[in-house]
């Protein structure tokens, strides 16, 4: 057994059995981040907020939800929206912040593209990170399916038929995932059980890792600039905390993190109050029902992009784009061939590349929600097209681009 | 101020998403329907002046209680909501505040030609006529001046139109086709509280039986409206009262000739039925605004403390 000295003190004794001082210096007080940062930068704690809004109002929700075809409408409809006390706060807050989690996803995802947050040594951030939009996006899918409306039954109808994989027509893995011929009980059941279980754990751990990655490359700055961070980091020990181009996660860094957060939570609670409709289709205040089909169905917006990917294209071309548009941004790192992590402004070709991504992506969202006729259809179609020529071209242009 | 640039280009493409997602492809979606106020234009306009006193003895001699209720001046037809149902495929209205619910000039046409007055022609011909016979005069020399007569005492005996309350308004004019399970509501009234299974289940059953006759009638079950105040707009909703076939051409469901006040009322009756917690969303909002207003605030100030040595 380890010697162990009596502890002079609380913080002592936590000290010896829990090495909170390390913890504290290595994760907190030490941990050095870039003073030449912008709000975009807080974008992390903005998720790690949001993430726990869901926690928590998802805990409230799941006391009084029931997963059962049959009352599950009402359970979140009536017994959730009228009879519990502050149940429809709960519930706004919680679909809203589904919502906007991934406006911050993007956000974050499109800042880590432009400033090149993905190279030298920060491969594994990149790609922790899209698991957690593959998690996330998962997690808002299962948790879609719960009110049981709808949009609910046929959004799961619809994605669950993408399984039988076009022309192989692999309708015993539909069956088996669905656990029935059509969405019913088991399927509701075991998308209950992902959204509440098993892929919160996925998400904990891999936010987990997401961070963990973070630590050694450390945090990109606002201009690619190289920093020799243990000089940096003397400068600010010795107190000469102006000069040094480092300051400390905390408190320096959170102090920030926390106005940008709090400004955000404005714009949040705006949304829960006044202005939901976005998050809560109004499609989805319609019980289940089997045998009448929507009019329009669409995902929520957030998904509307690789919809429209998969949509304009006959079966199997749409499904092999589909699959193509989920696994690409994964391989950024590997597909930009250039040396250089410096803000896409200076980038040249790949500046171009940046802004007609991101204007298509957005093209894409409008017209996988616009019913996929006449002009629309065209426009998406396009829009698909630019899509996977971007992809191609990133390593040629990359590859084209001087180094800085 | 590069981070207020910054912001700008993130807000702009932002809203830019928003407006391509939500109004524009919702616009795009669903055709919009303009409202008309609840004129009735296409009805012919009353030329007629109504005497209450006349009309009495006409909505005797028409035979109209033979059919419909007047509770308020206790005359029943003997026959429950049920039996009703089974017999007409909807239960007649009653008819004590048919004046005050329903548009003077949709009555004067209804009565003369139902199927006409309530846009369900596509429904009815000669060999399938509508439920209520038309009325063909009670031998006064003058059937447009009988009608008037009829709608001044339906207007004599019912209530003030301001003082049509919702639930008045949407049981009269929606609740014998359509159930509203969050306010219990049925196609055979307020389901009541029973001490006994065995009541409830008989209840339950007489409901299967008049939805089974409503769905008959109308060719599938009209919806339980509770959620409907979420599932369509207000517009939505207000319009298609006022026109069913302007938003569902071929429909089943009858233009009920609701006046504008009485529109609003049932709508009300929707909002309490499907989110009658709005009121407690604006005044919380208004609370966590001033909150998070202060948090702000607060987490400004000490990002400028921490931030001063940083500078």
């Amino acid at each position: 057994m380890a010697h162990f000295e009596k502890a002079k003190s609380l913080n002592e004794w936590f000290d010896q059995r829990l090495g909170v001082n390390t913890l504290n210096r290595v994760l907190a007080k030490e941990y050095w981040i870039p003073k030449d940062i912008n709000f975009l930068w807080a974008m992390g704690m903005v998720l790690a907020i949001t993430f726990g809004i869901l926690l928590v109002s998802g805990i409230f929700l799941l006391m009084y939800y029931q997963p059962n075809v049959d009352l599950a409408f009402d359970s979140v409809n009536y017994t959730i929206m009228q009879e519990v006390g502050y149940g429809w706060l709960w519930r706004h807050v919680h679909a809203v912040a589904a919502s906007v989690v991934f406006l911050i996803i993007y956000i974050h995802m499109f800042t880590g593209i432009y400033y090149g947050s993905y190279k030298k040594g920060r491969e594994l951030i990149w790609i922790s990170g899209m698991l957690l939009f593959v998690a996330f996006s998962a997690e808002a899918f299962s948790g879609y399916m719960l009110p049981w409306g709808q949009m609910s039954y046929w959004a799961g109808m619809v994605i669950t038929n993408l399984f039988s994989m076009g022309s192989l027509e692999m309708n015993g893995v539909v069956e088996w995932i669905r656990g029935d011929y059509v969405p019913a009980q088991a399927f509701l059941d075991r998308f209950f059980m992902l959204h509440v279980l098993l892929i919160p754990i996925v998400i904990l751990l891999l936010i987990g890792i997401h961070f963990g990655a973070l630590r050694l490359p450390h945090v990109n700055n606002q201009n690619g600039e190289e920093i020799d961070f243990e000089v940096e980091a003397e400068k600010y020990r010795s107190g000469n905390k102006a000069a040094s181009k480092v300051i400390a996660f905390a408190n320096d860094f959170m102090a920030k993190d926390m106005f940008v957060v709090a400004v955000f939570l404005v714009f949040f609670f705006y949304l829960v109050f006044w202005n939901f409709g976005f998050a809560m289709d109004p499609v989805n205040f319609d019980p289940a029902d089997g045998l009448v089909t929507p009019a329009h169905i669409y995902p929520e917006w957030y998904f509307l992009w690789s919809y429209e990917i998969l949509r304009p294209f006959s079966k199997d071309i749409g499904l092999i784009a589909f699959a193509f548009a989920q696994v690409i941004f994964f391989l950024l790192p590997f597909l930009d061939r250039s040396p250089n992590a410096v803000p896409a402004s200076r980038r040249g070709l790949f500046n171009i590349w940046f802004w007609v991504m991101l204007v298509d992506l957005i093209v894409l969202t409008a017209m996988g929600k616009l019913p996929p006729e006449g002009i629309y259809s065209t426009i998406g179609y396009v829009a698909a097209l630019v899509f996977i020529a971007l992809w191609i071209a990133l390593p040629i242009i990359t590859k084209l681009e001087k180094k800085l | 101020m590069k981070e207020l640039f910054i912001l700008a280009v993130v807000t702009f493409f932002s809203l830019l998403t928003y407006w391509l997602v939500e109004p524009f492809a919702h616009g795009q979606m669903h055709a919009h329907v303009d409202s008309k106020s609840f004129a009735y234009a296409d009805l012919p306009a009353l030329t007629k002046q109504g005497d209450a006193t006349r009309g009495a003895d006409t909505f005797m001699a028409g035979g109209c209680i033979g059919c419909h209720n007047v509770k308020a001046l206790g005359m029943e037809t003997g026959m429950s909501a049920k039996d009703a149902a089974a017999a007409y495929g909807v239960n007649p209205p009653d008819l004590s505040n048919a004046g005050a619910i329903y548009d003077a000039k949709f009555l004067a046409d209804l009565i003369k030609n139902p199927a006409h007055a309530m846009s369900v022609e596509h429904k009815f011909d000669d060999m399938h006529p509508h439920p209520m016979p038309a009325f063909y005069g009670a031998g006064g020399e003058d059937i447009d001046q009988e009608i008037a007569d009829m709608v001044a005492y339906m207007q004599s005996i019912a209530v003030k139109a301001e003082e049509v309350t919702p639930k008045m308004a949407f049981e009269d004019a929606c609740g014998r086709c359509h159930a509203v399970r969050y306010t219990k509501w049925t196609q055979l009234g307020e389901m009541p509280n029973f001490k006994y299974k065995k009541d409830e289940l008989r209840f339950q059953a007489d409901v299967l039986d008049a939805q089974d006759a409503v769905k008959a009638y109308m060719g599938k079950l009209p919806p339980d409206l509770s959620m409907y105040i979420r599932s369509r707009n207000e517009h939505f909703l207000s319009t298609f009262i006022e026109d069913p076939q302007s938003h569902l051409h071929g429909t089943a469901m009858p233009r009920v000739g609701v006046t504008a006040h009485a529109s609003e009322q049932v709508i009300e009756y929707m909002k309490m039925a499907g989110d009658p917690l709005a009121a407690d969303r604006d005044e919380i909002g208004k609370n966590v605004m001033i909150y998070m207003i202060f948090f702000v605030l607060f987490a400004y100030l000490w990002k400028r403390q921490i931030w001063k040595d940083l500078h």
